[in-house]
C-alpha cells in the first residue's frame, strides 16, 4: 500500500510528518510504502533513511487547490497512491477541498469538513469553548495596529499575540506587543489573536475522531522541556483524566474526523485546564502515542480503509519522548536531483 | 496530631525516585525522605514519625521537629500529600 504523508520539516519548528509515518511503518498488518510530500528541498524527512520509498515536491497552499491537484495527479500517476495523510494546518482547507476529487482518482483521506476546521480555527476557538462550557483564556481580534491600542482596555500585560496558523509571542507591554504584532502580519497575515496569557504548566493531549462524534483514542501529555519557540523537546505521558474528557467532549462537539492535538494551559491559581488551541492534525510529538500503547496514526487508517475498530482507552503513565537533533549527511548529485527535479526515489 | 494523605497512585522507586502520574512531574528524594515518604505512606502522624525516627536516628528532637516540618511542608507544596 502506498501512502503520501506531507510534513516532512523535521525542523526545529517540527512538521508531524516524520512522526505519523514511523507509526505507520509500525504496521504489522500492512505492507506500507511511504511517498513524501515536501515544500523545501532541504526538509530533512526526505533524507532520512527508511522513512520515505519516494519523495515529492508539492506546490505551497498559496499557489492554490488547482496547481495541488495537478502536482498530485502526476504524483499519482507515478506511483499509484491509496491514501493521502496531510499534517499541516496550512495545507488542510486545500485537501480538505479536493476531498471529492481525489476520492475520484481512488485515493482516501481522513479529513475534517471546512465547517468543521473552522469552528476549532485560533479565532473562533473562545466562542466554541463559551458555547460548549469548556475553560478557555479570552482573545481579541487584531485587524490593524489600531487594535493592539485597545489591548490594555480589556487585559491586563502579558498577553498572547498569536497568528492563524502558527507563531506565538508573550508580550509584556505594548511595544513588545506592535512589535510581534507586525512580524506575525508580515508572515501569516490577518486575524492577529490577542489571548489572555495564563501562568500554568501547559499539558497537551493527541486525539483521533470518527467523524460521527467519537474519540477513538487519546494520549495525554506533559512537556518537559520547552524551546524558546515554545515546541515540546520532551515529554511524558500522565495520567489524569480531566484532559482526556475534556478532549471527548471537543471531539463530539465537533463530530471530528481526523487526528487532533489539543493544548491546555492548567491554572496555577485554580487549577483547572484552559483549552487554548486545538490543531486540526496529529502533532509532532505523535510517535509518544504508539511508544505508550495508542498507535492513533494506524488507528487512522484501518478508519480510512473501512476496518472496524475499538475505541483505545488505556495507555501505559510514564512514557517519556526526548526528541534530538541528528545531522543527516547526503551528496550534491542527491541534492540536484531533489532541488531540480523535485523528487528523489530510495532504492530499498 | 497531623496526618496527611498519599495519593495511591504514587508511584516511588526502591531508590527514592518520585513520579506523579497525574502531572508528569518527578522528584528525587534521598534515603531519609523516602523513609518518611514510606511512613506517611503507611499513615503514620507527624508526630508518630517523630517519635520512629528518634528511635532510629541520633538526633535531637527539636532539630527533628523542624527538618520533619520543613520535608512536609515541600511535600505538600507540591502536591506530593494532602492534610487529612
Amino acid at each position: 500500500m502506498k501512502i503520501a504523508v506531507t510534513g516532512l520539516n523535521a525542523t526545529d519548528n517540527p512538521g508531524p510528518g516524520v512522526p505519523v509515518i514511523r507509526c505507520l511503518k509500525e504496521s504489522k498488518e500492512y505492507d506500507i510504502d511511504i511517498i513524501g510530500l515536501f515544500y523545501d528541498s532541504l526538509d530533512p524527512g526526505i533524507y532520512m533513511e527508511n522513512i520515505c520509498a519516494a519523495c515529492y515536491m508539492i506546490p505551497y497552499p498559496s499557489s492554490g487547490v488547482n496547481a495541488l491537484f495537478d502536482r498530485l495527479k502526476v504524483i499519482h500517476e507515478k506511483e499509484k497512491i491509496d491514501v493521502i495523510i496531510p499534517t499541516l494546518d496550512s495545507e488542510l482547507y486545500g485537501f480538505v477541498k479536493l476531498q471529492g476529487k481525489l476520492a475520484d482518482l481512488g485515493i482516501k483521506t481522513f479529513l475534517p469538513t471546512a465547517e468543521q476546521l473552522n469552528i476549532r480555527s485560533k479565532d473562533k476557538l473562545f466562542e466554541f469553548c463559551d458555547t460548549n462550557q469548556i475553560k478557555a483564556p479570552k482573545n481579541i481580534l487584531a485587524a490593524s495596529v489600531k487594535d493592539i491600542y485597545s489591548i490594555s482596555e480589556k487585559f491586563e500585560y502579558p498577553v498572547v499575540i498569536k497568528g492563524i496558523f502558527y507563531d506565538a509571542y508573550v508580550v509584556n507591554n505594548f511595544e513588545e506587543a506592535v512589535s510581534a504584532f507586525n512580524k506575525i502580519r508580515a508572515k501569516w497575515g490577518y486575524p492577529i489573536i490577542v489571548q489572555e496569557y495564563l501562568k500554568g504548566d501547559e499539558f497537551n493531549v493527541v486525539a483521533l475522531g470518527d467523524g460521527n462524534g467519537q474519540m477513538t483514542g487519546a494520549v495525554a501529555m506533559r512537556k518537559l522541556y520547552i524551546t524558546d519557540k515554545g515546541k515540546g523537546w520532551a515529554g511524558i505521558t500522565i495520567n489524569d483524566n480531566r484532559l482526556i474528557e475534556l478532549s471527548r467532549k471537543v471531539i463530539e462537539r465537533i463530530n471530528w474526523r481526523s487526528g487532533m492535538e489539543l493544548e491546555f494551559i492548567k491554572s496555577a491559581e485554580t487549577g483547572e485546564y484552559y483549552l487554548i488551541e486545538i490543531n486540526p492534525r496529529f502533532p509532532a510529538w505523535t510517535y509518544l502515542a504508539p511508544a505508550a500503547g495508542q498507535n492513533l496514526p494506524l488507528l487512522m487508517l484501518k478508519m480510512m480503509l473501512g476496518e472496524d475498530v475499538k475505541p483505545l482507552t488505556s495507555y501505559t503513565i510514564g512514557t517519556i519522548f526526548v526528541r534530538s537533533s541528528w545531522d543527516l549527511i547526503t551528496d550534491i548529485k542527491t541534492f540536484e536531483q531533489i532541488a531540480s527535479f523535485g523528487e528523489i526515489k530510495w532504492t530499498k | 496530631m497531623s496526618k496527611y494523605s498519599v495519593p495511591e497512585t504514587l508511584a516511588v522507586s526502591d531508590s527514592g525516585f518520585l513520579f506523579l502520574p497525574n502531572t508528569g512531574e518527578t522528584f528525587t528524594l534521598n534515603l531519609v525522605g523516602k523513609e518518611i515518604l514510606n511512613l506517611l505512606q503507611d499513615g503514620l502522624s507527624e508526630e508518630e514519625i517523630v517519635k520512629h525516627m528518634l528511635d532510629r536516628y541520633d538526633i535531637d528532637e527539636r532539630s527533628l521537629e523542624k527538618d520533619l516540618s520543613d520535608f512536609i511542608m515541600q511535600l505538600r507544596k507540591y502536591s506530593i500529600i494532602k492534610e487529612e
